[in-house]
């Protein structure tokens, strides 16, 4: 899709100043950021820079702490139970695990929010979580139980029953960790497809380049309790920045690296010692 | 302190929501409405399994009354008195306890270990994510399950209770079942079993609120549903022997 486009038209999500601690650990800053309708926006980030928490204040699991989180031109904290709800309904949520329900079949799982938030007869809804299976590749595995499927299969399905609610957005937390190369692959092959077909918006979180560069159509990096730099994949590509480079290129020596502080570390040690020997 | 505070306070609110909820999803259209499929697992999970081991627990405490009072009584002669004691005993009191005992070890730990473990399996986040409520799709049909099938299961231990002193009576004490049955018939109120059946439902709100409560405050995998599903049987013991007592209590100064 040709970024500028996009770029012309009224953001969905709007993030201004977002802050966000957890206790006297500060997550976020100063976060801002705009996802466009119709992007495929990939936030990318170390482990525990806040990617996955974004998506929880975005669904509004978490509050957030300061700043202006605007969906559709609206002050999210504002937002009713009932519009809540509705945004709800309008995203469709990959989580990290799948986060199936363990205790029915896949068949279940994908009706359930059918039946809980349509009267959609029976039949329709068993044609519907057919076709999303195949979808995914799992229609042979319609009866099984989440814990007969392998972790790929786990995620495939979270996504079918993302699928059932016909969202407008998707979310999609970290989709190809943990999997193998071919079933990355098949995953990006399917934002992809997902992208084409139902023209919905998505926000891939990763640290998986390959993913990151097959299904970006511009990225975000997290970094420094702040996204480092926003930009499309060739500036992303391009950029001679140390730290987006170590990032990218996963490069051992940068400003991403733990900076050891040997004397406090030495005073550790030396301490634990003195302790010893008294 | 404060965390207690701040807990009992989080306990009132979940209480408080869900006892809310109840009536919209009796009556509500989709998307808020309860599964009645659901409530009907969750009815025969709870009570029906728990079903044997009330009826074995509750003969074996009506026989355990009559063989303690029937010495005491015998030396006054008054053998028969042994039913009286055994229905009132009963129907009052060990009933509704014990039925509630075993339900919290039956069904509280593992509503709670349930729901727990849904919590880590980031399973509630989902539900929140389908806009589905979990208080009403969860917390809801485990309540009122709880409820219905605490006074179910009260009837059929009280009735087990009276059997097993019929036993005894039969065997031990020259006092036949239909003597027992017609002492205890007549010293029994409508008051007795009434105030016996209140306190199971009571007894069944608090089983399943406070496995659900805890059960949702399940943080740090395994190991954390491990801890809360054994401390909601402890909690949950504390809590019905002291709301029997505040009860017993209102009751003895109401004169029933």
């Amino acid at each position: 899709m040709d970024v500028n486009a996009i770029k012309t038209r009224q953001p969905i999500i709007e993030l201004k100043h977002l802050s966000k601690s957890f206790g006297d650990q500060i997550l976020y800053d100063d976060v801002n950021l705009e996802v466009l309708p119709g992007e495929t926006l990939v936030v990318m980030g170390g482990s525990g820079s806040g990617k996955s928490t974004l998506l929880r204040v975005l669904m509004g699991h978490l509050p957030y702490d300061g700043g202006s989180v605007r969906i559709h031109g609206r002050e999210f904290a504002d937002y009713s139970r009932r519009e809540l709800n509705a945004w709800r309904l309008m995203v469709g949520v990959l989580f990290q695990t799948g986060a199936l329900f363990n205790s029915m079949s896949l068949r279940d799982n994908l009706a359930l929010p059918v039946r809980e938030h349509t009267d959609l007869p029976e039949e329709l809804i068993q044609i519907m979580i057919k076709i999303y299976l195949q979808l995914v590749g799992l229609r042979e595995s319609i009866d099984r139980m989440p814990s007969e499927l392998s972790g790929g299969m786990k995620k495939r399905a979270g996504l079918a029953r993302a699928l059932m609610m016909q969202p407008r957005m998707l979310f999609y937390d970290e989709p190809t960790a943990g999997l193998d190369p071919v079933s990355s692959a098949q995953i990006s092959r399917l934002i992809l497809d997902l992208k084409d077909k139902m023209d919905v918006t998505s926000i891939v979180i990763t640290h998986d380049m390959n993913t990151a560069f097959r299904v970006a159509d511009r990225m975000a990096l997290l970094a420094e309790k702040r996204f480092y730099l926003v930009g499309t994949p060739d500036e992303f590509k391009r950029s001679d920045d140390p730290l987006v480079r170590q990032f990218v290129d996963g490069l051992l020596d940068g400003p991403l690296s733990p900076q050891a502080d040997q004397q406090a570390y030495e005073a550790d040690l030396l301490q634990k010692k003195v302790l010893f020997n008294r | 302190m404060r965390q207690t505070i701040e807990l009992i306070g989080e306990f009132g609110l979940l209480l408080r929501d869900s006892l809310a909820a109840i009536g919209p999803s009796l009556f509500r259209g989709r998307g808020r409405r309860l599964g009645w499929r659901n409530l009907w697992h969750q009815m025969n999970r709870i009570g029906v399994d728990s079903l044997p081991i009330v009826i074995l627990v509750m003969a074996s405490i009506g026989a355990i009354l009559a063989m303690q009072m029937a010495p005491e009584l015998a030396r006054f002669g008054l053998i028969p008195a042994t039913a009286d004691v055994v229905a009132l005993a009963t129907f009052r009191e060990m009933g509704p306890l014990i039925s509630a005992v075993v339900l919290t070890g039956f069904g509280g730990s593992a509503i709670a270990a349930e729901i727990g473990t849904m919590v880590v399996g980031e399973e509630i986040e989902a539900l929140e994510a389908h806009a589905i409520d979990p208080i009403r799709f969860l917390v809801v049909p485990r309540l009122l399950a709880c409820i219905v099938m605490m006074i179910c299961l009260t009837v059929v231990g009280d009735l087990a209770a009276i059997a097993g002193g019929m036993l005894v009576g039969g065997l031990f004490l020259q006092l036949n079942p239909v003597q027992f049955y017609q002492h205890a018939v007549q010293i029994l109120t409508v008051g007795d079993f009434i105030t016996g059946l209140i306190k199971a439902a009571v007894f069944g709100l608090e089983i399943s609120t406070i496995a659900c409560f805890l059960g949702l405050k399940v943080r740090g995998g395994a190991q954390g549903v491990g801890i809360n599903t054994s401390r909601t049987v402890v909690m949950t013991i504390v809590a019905l022997i002291l709301t029997d007592l505040f009860f017993t209590t209102i009751f003895f100064f109401l004169g029933f």
